[in-house]
């Protein structure tokens, strides 16, 4: 007798149990306007990324097309996979002296970690992590980016 | 001798009742590329003998051409659930080779960072034995309260997987302004979310009948094959280092180290559960008290360590996480190991489920929360 009762008391605590969890799953299944997940590729206009995601790495440009990289290459010492190359040339200036300045600053989107290392680095703060984070592209050649933009040179006053 | 043998499986050893069986390295339950040899008769399991080495990165060898700032950033890579914890301890034992003290403020961060990671990896963890179990509900459950966190390492570390936050000297940013708000209103949420998932799983007949008095591990198995955190907590091993051995701001908050002598899958589950109410209580007693000040120190731009050996462990999510660092005086480590608590506990895996079912040992490897990259680093 007292074993077809637990039997029969296992049973419906069991059942028991499944209530109590379905309650859980009810509870949101009959409010689903409190629980909307993001309509992502819908909302890109209001989306919000924070101020410190790191996207990319890039080099702001004023509006005079200047940056503030003097090609020093430390970020590229401190990246630690290769990400960053550093192509320097050497300008002359009116009194004949002779200066190094950056040529090509190229980056490879592919390989870059997001480590934050490369920026911290940077004396002259020239490089900064951008928010942009929809990367993918048909060809990884367009993975490989050229940061200091064409026929731009360094700000006055800049100095390593 | 007699040990080895019991692990390894050659074909002329199986009975012809026996299969020989591959339960990876695509199995969805191994979460990762992990491969278990599973010696079966009929349904159950006489022997597991796990193969790794499908995403094995040499992470130790490629940190030996790494300076030490750069050297965090890979460990991030290695148990990616715990990535401030890793690089907590590759920071902890630079600082302590160079003897560098790291203000108040930075142990603070540290710690609360940490629970927080705890927590998320938890809530992963939580949401995956349940689908494991064949539960699909538990995983948008536990993902969308680890959204929040995600969101919280986002707006205060750039990043919300591989954060490479703590750096050697410090941590990368300061707190966001928001950090401290923002925090606050998870744990208000999540408390209140923590007692959805018990009614929703912790009851639950089905899991239960799965769960309870399924592969025991004791406290002597589990010291001897090494099995750290949770999962040996369950079996009695008082193995946690925040509190034995405290470092950042440990010291400076109460809470209980979760122990239980019983030792099944249901209490590997449970003091995972219990922990993260101990999580939530270390970061309520930090949160309000973070004290003022810098970041991070000063370091070096070429940091060198002293020659000698350094060696440095943390609590992980899943257990015991060491470095060890050979330096020979010069900006690259000489050698460096990583002790991944993952490791450990997986060779434990063999002992404990012969004998039960091919089902059960889903859910084993499930209170195991194996993550792969940690161990095949
Ligand atoms: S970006 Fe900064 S660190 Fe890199 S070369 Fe330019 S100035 Fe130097
Ligand atoms: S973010 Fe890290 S990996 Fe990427 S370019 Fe900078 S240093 Fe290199």
């Amino acid at each position: 007798m007292k074993a077809i009762y637990n039997y029969i008391k296992e049973i419906l605590q069991g059942i028991w149990t499944l209530l109590t969890g379905m309650r859980v799953t009810a509870k949101y299944f009959f409010t689903p306007w409190k629980h909307v997940t993001q309509q992502y590729p819908e909302n890109r206009d209001t989306l919000k990324i924070a101020d410190r995601f790191r996207g990319e790495v890039i080099m702001p440009h004023n509006e005079n097309n200047e940056h503030k990289c003097t090609g020093c290459g430390i970020c590229e010492i401190n990246c630690p996979n290769g990400s960053i190359e550093i192509i320097t040339k050497t300008l002359v200036n009116e009194e004949g002296k002779k200066k190094r300045a950056i040529d090509q600053h190229i980056y490879h989107l592919g390989m870059c970690t997001f480590c934050n290392l490369c920026i911290k680095a940077c004396p002259t703060g020239a490089i900064v992590m951008g928010q942009r984070f929809e990367h993918a592209v048909w060809d990884r050649t367009l993975l490989t980016k050229v940061l200091n933009q064409p026929g731009s040179k360094i700000m006055e006053g800049v100095k390593e | 001798m007699d040990e080895l043998k019991e692990v390894m499986i050659t074909n002329d050893e199986i009975r012809t009742d026996e299969y020989l069986i591959n339960m990876g390295p695509q199995h969805p339950s191994t979460h990762g590329v992990l491969r278990l040899l599973v010696q079966l008769e009929g349904e159950i399991v006489h022997n597991v003998q796990p193969h790794i080495g499908y995403i094995h990165s040499g992470i130790e060898k490629m940190a030996e051409s790494l300076s030490y700032p750069q050297l965090g950033h890979l460990t991030d890579r290695m148990d990616y659930l715990s990535a401030i914890q890793n690089t907590e301890a590759v920071a902890l034992c630079v600082e302590n080779a160079l003897q560098v003290e790291v203000p108040e403020r930075v142990k603070y961060i540290r710690t609360i960072m940490a629970e927080l990671s705890r927590l998320a990896s938890h809530q992963l963890w939580w949401c995956v034995m349940g689908m494991d179990m064949g539960a699909l509900t538990t995983f948008f459950y536990g993902l969308r309260d680890r959204e929040d966190i995600l969101d919280i390492f986002e707006e205060t570390c750039g990043a919300r997987l591989t954060l490479n936050y703590n750096i050697p000297g410090g941590v990368m940013f300061d707190i966001h302004p928001n950090f401290q708000r923002d925090v606050k209103a998870f744990i208000q949420k999540f408390k209140t979310k923590l007692p959805e998932y018990e009614r929703l799983l912790s009851g639950n007949v089905i899991f239960t009948e799965r769960t309870k008095g399924v592969a025991y591990l004791t406290k002597e198995d589990a010291i001897a094959w090494g099995v750290t955190g949770p999962t040996a907590r369950a079996s009695g091993f008082a193995c946690d280092l925040r509190k034995h051995r405290p470092y950042s701001a440990y010291d400076k908050v109460q809470f209980k180290e979760i122990l239980s002598d019983v030792g099944d899958t249901y209490t590997r589950y449970q003091v995972r559960m219990a922990e993260m109410w101990e999580s939530i209580s270390i970061i309520e007693q930090l949160i309000d008290n973070i004290p003022e000040g810098d970041h991070a120190v000063k370091m070096k731009g070429v940091v060198k360590l002293p020659e000698g050996e350094f060696y440095q462990r943390v609590e992980t999510a899943r257990g015991e996480f060491g470095v060890f660092i050979v330096s020979d005086g010069k900006k690259n480590p000489y050698r460096v190991k990583f002790r991944s608590p993952g490791f450990s506990n997986l060779f434990a895996i063999n002992h404990i489920a012969k004998g039960w079912k091919i089902a059960d040992l889903v859910a084993i490897m499930s209170t195991f929360d194996l993550v792969i990259p940690d161990i095949d680093r």
